[in-house]
């Protein structure tokens, strides 16, 4: 009766289906984007400036400490890769995954003191928010990129408390995981550009 | 809880199997969490920004067709106060009206009733995105009321007009505005989360990508070109405001910043913005016209495409906007190229819609009268688009006249327009009662007839060169000419019909609450998934939740009896 081209018939399972990726990992990728788009606004009128500017960095303003952040990166890095093992035990036993997931909260906070002190060490030699287009740029992108280290690692301790309790759901992990990573794969980038 | 979680069910269900009695008035429509609640809070509050933005037009409408004049219910309009009614009037229709009414009060209405599910994917997002919202409103109207009155420098805030109180006169009023900018844009970003996850993964059994009505699809587009814009606008905001509190100087040339890299950054997000506002009064344009003219929308892929090419182009096009600010001419011809290229796709969805329409059986209920309206006066606007995307024109045509007609008539139909044809159609399921044809006709010729001559003298004074910002034009006696003020009274007094017309949109919207025709479940004999439940729907939307079996558009099915066939009904 009906031709093909007019909806043919359909084998429709009852049951609703499982999301192929979780919600709240899906929100969470795309709230990333977001701000990835942030950070990408940031770096390049960082850049513009920058590359206009005719001495750089700015006459009396210190040289950023490219080195000395080397450790802190290699920290958030470990952090990240700490994050991936304890991803690796929760999917085998869940309980196992309370030592990896210690250590990517001990490292990403080790990441957020240690760049506290940085900043506090670059007040003291006179950069600051208003000295220079350099402090300008230097406070906000690592001020923003701090905020986000801060919550982000607020949200590892909650999974953390959570997977201790026996609460943790995969799904839940999976979210604070693609924003740890986010912290900490966007970190290099910004290090490179905004130290060096 | 136990040690492993299945798929929650959303609170929302949750809620009904807890507490089955009514919940009293605060929980039900201050703190709820339904999404249609939500909609309908986004809808009215843009409803109600939308009377103050017109009534702002028509203050300083008044102001420049009679300068000098005691305008009825404001005053005499000073210089500040002229700049800081464009200003507000231009960021009250963008961003609290356009967006709040075509993205996030039918993005939350729609998407769950249209693809069969129960609530949002994150509910409480919802609900928190509304309050910020009402917020960022809220924290707009105070600028008005504080020290210096309301930011006054446009909505396109190009420091160091924006960057300094010094040349502003607002120091409190420009805070205010770009911090209620920013949380706009977060309950934005909330929305657009929910919106994006809901479609993707709350569909019901049997939906597939190609069975998604057009306008969830354009509200999905929607949001992720808004979401992938934003961050930009969101940076320049930040450093916008540490520069006019903090002392900072980014924007500042005196001191080493690069004012244009504001617009840079800005144009990066605003234009994407026309394309976030225009999709889904496409897609609501889509839904109308299908259903009114009785037959299956004109290649529905070719739609969706057209809209992906349409949303990766637009970020592509920004820089035409600054032709004029000292860019490399060389990038002026790229821009050029690309601002002229994304006419195509956009022609080819009015080519589509025209196609649609050719053969059907077309009824013109009032719907269908505001969709032609829009596809017809959306030309015009896309038409005299070309004229401003080529550089060598806009040269001359820059900041006239010229160009806030175009951008009416690429605004105006989005908007307003869009927004009519949507709540038109969507009323009888929003509260279950139809609204008046007689009075729907009525509103409708009172309101797309002035606009038209609101804004076509408007092409004319901008083409004789008048600048857009001027507060009165006897200054500039080349510019003062009888006949071109004269097309300026016309315009005004065109502004002022159209507004008393809207009274009787507001008479009928309220009057058919209760005492409109009852319309059942689906009034228009539409094939989508939200006519398939009560109007208005129950908490939860259905009581027993749908299975998809085709495609939106099989209306006129040969073979068939009725001349539409839902979704949900099995072969």
């Amino acid at each position: 009766m009906n031709p093909p081209a007019y909806g043919s018939v359909r084998v429709v399972a009852e049951q609703r289906r499982e999301p192929l990726i979780p919600n709240g990992v899906m929100g969470m990728l795309i709230f990333v984007v977001t701000e990835a788009m942030l950070f990408a606004g940031l770096i390049s009128a960082f850049t513009i400036t920058r590359s206009s500017a005719v001495v750089w960095p700015p006459p009396g303003q210190p040289r950023l400490p490219f080195e000395a952040t080397a450790l802190n990166t290699a920290a958030l890095l470990a952090s990240a890769a700490a994050l991936i093992w304890a991803r690796r035990c929760f999917d085998r036993n869940r309980r196992t995954a309370r030592l990896p997931l210690a250590i990517a909260v001990l490292l990403g906070a080790f990441f957020v003191v240690s760049q506290g002190a940085e900043w506090l060490a670059m007040l003291r030699q006179g950069l600051t928010l208003t000295s220079s287009q350099l402090g300008s740029f230097f406070y906000v992108i690592v001020g923003f990129h701090a905020l986000h280290a801060v919550v982000a690692l607020a949200a590892l301790v909650y999974t953390w408390v959570r997977l201790q309790r026996g609460w943790l759901a995969s799904s839940q992990l999976g979210t604070a995981q693609v924003f740890w990573y986010f912290v900490a794969g966007i970190w290099p980038i910004l290090w490179l550009v905004v130290y060096r | 809880m136990a040690e492993s979680i299945p798929v929650a069910p959303s609170p929302a269900r949750a809620h009904d199997h807890e507490h089955p009695a009514e919940p009293g008035f605060i929980r039900k429509y201050l703190l709820s969490t339904d999404h249609k609640v939500i909609g309908l809070q986004y809808m009215f509050t843009g409803m109600a920004m939308a009377l103050l933005g017109g009534f702002l037009a028509y203050v300083f409408r008044m102001q420049l067709a009679f300068p000098g004049i005691d305008v009825p219910l404001f005053g005499v309009v000073s210089p500040n106060e002229y700049n800081s009614l464009i200003t507000n009037h231009g960021a009250i229709m963008i961003f609290w009206v356009a967006m709040p009414v075509l993205i996030a009060a039918f993005g939350n209405y729609l998407i769950p009733l249209m693809i069969g599910a129960d609530d949002m994917a994150f509910p409480r997002l919802n609900r928190l995105s509304y309050q910020l919202f009402l917020v960022s409103a809220l924290v707009l109207l105070a600028s008005f009321f504080v020290e210096g009155g309301a930011f006054g420098g446009a909505w396109t805030m190009y420091p160091p007009l924006s960057a300094s109180s010094e040349f502003n006169q607002t120091p409190l009023g420009t805070t205010l505005f770009i911090c209620a900018v920013a949380l706009e844009f977060v309950a934005f970003l909330m929305g657009g989360i929910n919106f994006v996850t809901t479609t993707m993964n709350s569909r019901a059994p049997g939906m597939r990508m190609y069975d998604i009505p057009m306008v969830v699809w354009m509200i999905v587009l929607a949001s992720i070109l808004f979401m992938a814009s934003v961050g930009p606008l969101v940076a320049g905001a930040v450093m916008l405001l540490f520069d006019h509190t903090l002392g900072t100087a980014f924007f500042d040339p005196q001191r080493g910043g690069d004012p244009i890299l504001w617009q840079h950054l800005f144009w990066f997000f605003g234009h994407p913005e026309v394309y976030v506002v225009l999709l889904p009064a496409v897609g609501i344009v889509a839904e109308i016209i299908t259903v009114f003219a009785r037959k299956k929308l004109f290649a529905y892929k070719t739609v969706l495409y057209t809209a992906f090419g349409t949303g990766v182009l637009s970020f592509t096009v920004w820089a035409h906007h600054q032709f004029i600010a000292g860019i490399d001419p060389r990038m002026a011809n790229v821009f050029t190229i690309t601002t002229l290229l994304i006419s195509v796709p956009i022609a080819e969805m009015m080519f589509v819609y025209i196609a649609t329409l050719y053969g059907g059986s077309i009824q013109l209920a009032t719907p269908m009268l505001w969709a032609l309206a829009f596809i017809a006066e959306f030309l015009i606007g896309g038409v005299t688009g070309i004229f401003l995307g080529a550089s060598g024109s806009d040269i001359y045509l820059h900041d006239t006249y010229f160009v806030l007609a175009h951008f009416h008539y690429t605004f105006f139909p989005i908007a307003i327009i869009g927004s009519f044809a949507a709540i038109s159609y969507w009323y009888p399921k929003m509260f279950g009662r139809m609204l008046n044809e007689t009075l729907g006709k009525i509103h409708f010729w009172g309101t797309v007839i002035p606009f038209n001559t609101i804004f076509i003298p408007l092409f004319v004074l901008g083409a004789a060169g008048e600048h857009r910002r001027i507060w009165d034009f006897a200054q500039f006696p080349e510019l003062a000419s009888e006949p071109l003020r004269n097309l300026d009274k016309v315009a005004t007094v065109s502004l002022v019909i159209m507004l008393a017309f809207q009274a009787v949109f507001l008479f009928n919207f309220f009057w058919s609450l209760r005492r409109g025709q009852k319309a059942g479940k689906n009034p228009w004999h539409a094939n989508t998934l939200e006519w398939t439940t009560e109007s208005p729907p129950p908490h939860g939307n259905w009581k027993q939740m749908p299975t998809v079996y085709r495609g939106p558009y099989e209306y006129s099915v040969p073979g068939r009896d009725a001349d539409f066939w839902p979704q949900n009904e099995p072969a």
